[in-house]
């Protein structure tokens, strides 16, 4: 297998939450080669966001250590290039500087900016809302324009939490079809969070499977149906009942807890 | 077609209390030193805004700006401008770091809390004590009443930019100075904006107390001196003058608001 790209070391989150210590992580180990395609799946509140969150830089494990490319993670930065589920675009600035922006803080100079940001509009169809303010774009092009962001940057990694959460299924398959090609065109490492478990079967190499709180690792499979994957294949839906029933444990584990806590308070 | 009927729609109220005003002077009804008609009004209002003196020599253009109006409104709104410029150019940076720093905040904070509450006019008796008369306790005054507004807005600005921004600019490796003029100033321009907009609001009120009291132009300073000479004629013209500038203020403002907010998403127009 190719070299290690990420790798995560023995890590815990823990934070209170109205008095109450809560474990989001516990001892968490992943390795993620270069290349990979690894989503993290599981019900809300499992942690697989503030994993996700830690290997960004954005909040720093409790203990353990996460390293990109062989250096500890420490701060964020632009080659762990992340897509947020709200978008997260700056919206006064237009589609082109939102996508520049990144070039711009590396001191790049404007015609080599241009010309990126020109290459970047044509690979995500984004041609016609250069000029635009990401106000008049509809969710499918807002996100759009976030991946085209990072990719600005030649991140080697991509991080993406619930990006097509907020879209419509039919925007939802298109953006992840995009994505697919993207990924092997430019062989990025992707760690993508979902809790969509035809999402994730649908673009992964590798699905982990994680718990509700204490955040740990259920499951950890390699997905090996191949591309192009037919959802309504057999094999499709075999994988997608297994992991069905591993997550709606999760589920259950989360709802008899948010009960217990509305019934203590 | 459909602005038009709005437009004379808009028309119908101030059009009948005109009318209303004038059947009551014109039937005797009030004494027309406390109300003059409508037609005196406006006889006085071409008066005050038309040269003194005929026109004898030099330039045309001088002369046709000669008017008393003219000179106030003139004398007023540079001291709007000036007054304004030196509010929220202090109050702006202030904010800004206030906003940004909690250090810089609490230095800052009880001094800005006890000051705020005191309204620019309780400051006319020291402003005279300290300035004298004419534009510099107007101006000082002025500055003072633009200040606060922009300053509280600023400050909510800076601090309330969605942490969301902040994370996505980190990502991109922003840092330091590049954040703070490209993030979170751009973020907090809404608020400064309405901050700005109050700000004028209030230098424009203040304008006119303090021209009534310290100044010896301007359009506070006239409707003033006319109502030492029973003038209500002039008294009207002059509220109306004043009228109409506020309102030509607040429509620049808002066409400033709309292009320097033409990304924001409440403005669809």
């Amino acid at each position: 297998m190719a070299q290690a790209h990420i790798v995560i070391e023995h890590v815990s989150k823990v934070f209170s939450s109205g008095g109450r210590e809560v474990v989001a992580l516990q001892d968490i180990d992943l390795v993620i080669p270069r290349g990979q395609f690894t989503c993290l799946l599981g019900p809300s509140g499992c942690g697989k966001s503030t994993l996700l969150n830690a290997v960004a830089g954005f909040a720093p494990p409790t203990s353990g250590i996460i390293r990109a490319d062989g250096k500890p993670v420490v701060e964020p930065g632009p080659e762990r290039g992340m897509v947020f589920q709200e978008y997260a675009l700056f919206p006064w600035m237009t589609v082109a500087d939102n996508i520049g922006f990144g070039l711009e803080i590396k001191g790049m100079p404007n015609a080599q900016i241009a010309q990126r940001v020109d290459d970047l509009l044509a690979m995500l169809s984004l041609g016609d809302f250069r000029q635009r303010y990401p106000k008049d774009l509809s969710g499918g092009m807002r996100q759009r324009v976030a991946i085209a962001r990072v990719l600005a940057l030649d991140s080697p990694i991509m991080l993406m939490d619930e990006p097509f959460g907020a879209l419509d299924a039919l925007t939802r398959r298109n953006l992840q079809d995009e994505l697919l090609r993207i990924w092997q065109q430019l062989h990025k490492t992707i760690l993508f969070v979902t809790h969509s478990i035809e999402e994730a079967i649908y673009l992964a190499d590798r699905i982990v499977v994680m718990t509700y709180r204490p955040g740990i690792v259920k499951r950890d499979l390699l997905v090996e149906l191949p591309r192009e994957r037919d959802p309504s294949s057999p094999e499709f839906n075999a994988l997608k009942r297994e992991l069905g029933a591993l997550v709606m444990e999760e589920q259950q584990r989360h709802h008899s807890e948010e009960l217990r806590m509305a019934a203590v308070d | 077609m459909k602005r038009w009927r709005e437009l004379g729609a808009g028309l119908i109220v101030p059009v009948l209390v005109v009318l209303a005003w004038h059947l009551a002077t014109a039937g005797g009804w009030v004494d027309p030193h406390k109300l003059p008609s409508p037609e005196a009004v406006v006889k006085r209002w071409v008066e005050y805004l038309l040269p003194l003196q005929p026109y004898e020599s030099g330039s045309k253009l001088t002369w046709a700006f000669s008017g008393e109006l003219i000179g106030d409104t003139i004398g007023s709104m540079y001291r709007v401008l000036a007054g304004f410029a030196i509010g929220a150019g202090l109050a702006l940076p202030l904010g800004l770091g206030m906003g940004a720093s909690p250090r810089v905040y609490a230095l800052f904070n009880s001094l800005v809390q006890i000051l705020r509450p005191i309204p620019p006019i309780a400051f006319i008796p020291l402003s005279m004590l300290w300035f004298g008369l004419g534009n510099a306790p107007a101006i000082f005054l002025i500055a003072l009443g633009a200040f606060f507004p922009v300053l509280v807005n600023t400050i909510a600005g800076v601090r309330q930019v969605d942490g969301i921004y902040l994370r996505a600019a980190r990502n991109l490796g922003a840092r330091g100075s590049t954040m703070f003029l490209r993030v979170i100033l751009p973020a907090a321009v809404p608020y400064i904006l309405s901050g700005v907009r109050i700000g004028i609001g209030t230098a424009f009120i203040v304008v006119i107390v303090a021209e009534m009291v310290a100044v010896n132009n301007g359009l506070g300073f006239r409707i003033s001196e006319a109502r030492e000479y029973f003038w209500s004629d002039k008294v009207i013209a002059g509220m109306i003058t004043i009228g109409v500038i506020g309102l030509a203020i607040d429509a620049g403002m808002n066409r400033l608001n709309n292009h320097l907010l033409r990304w924001h998403r409440g403005l669809e127009h």
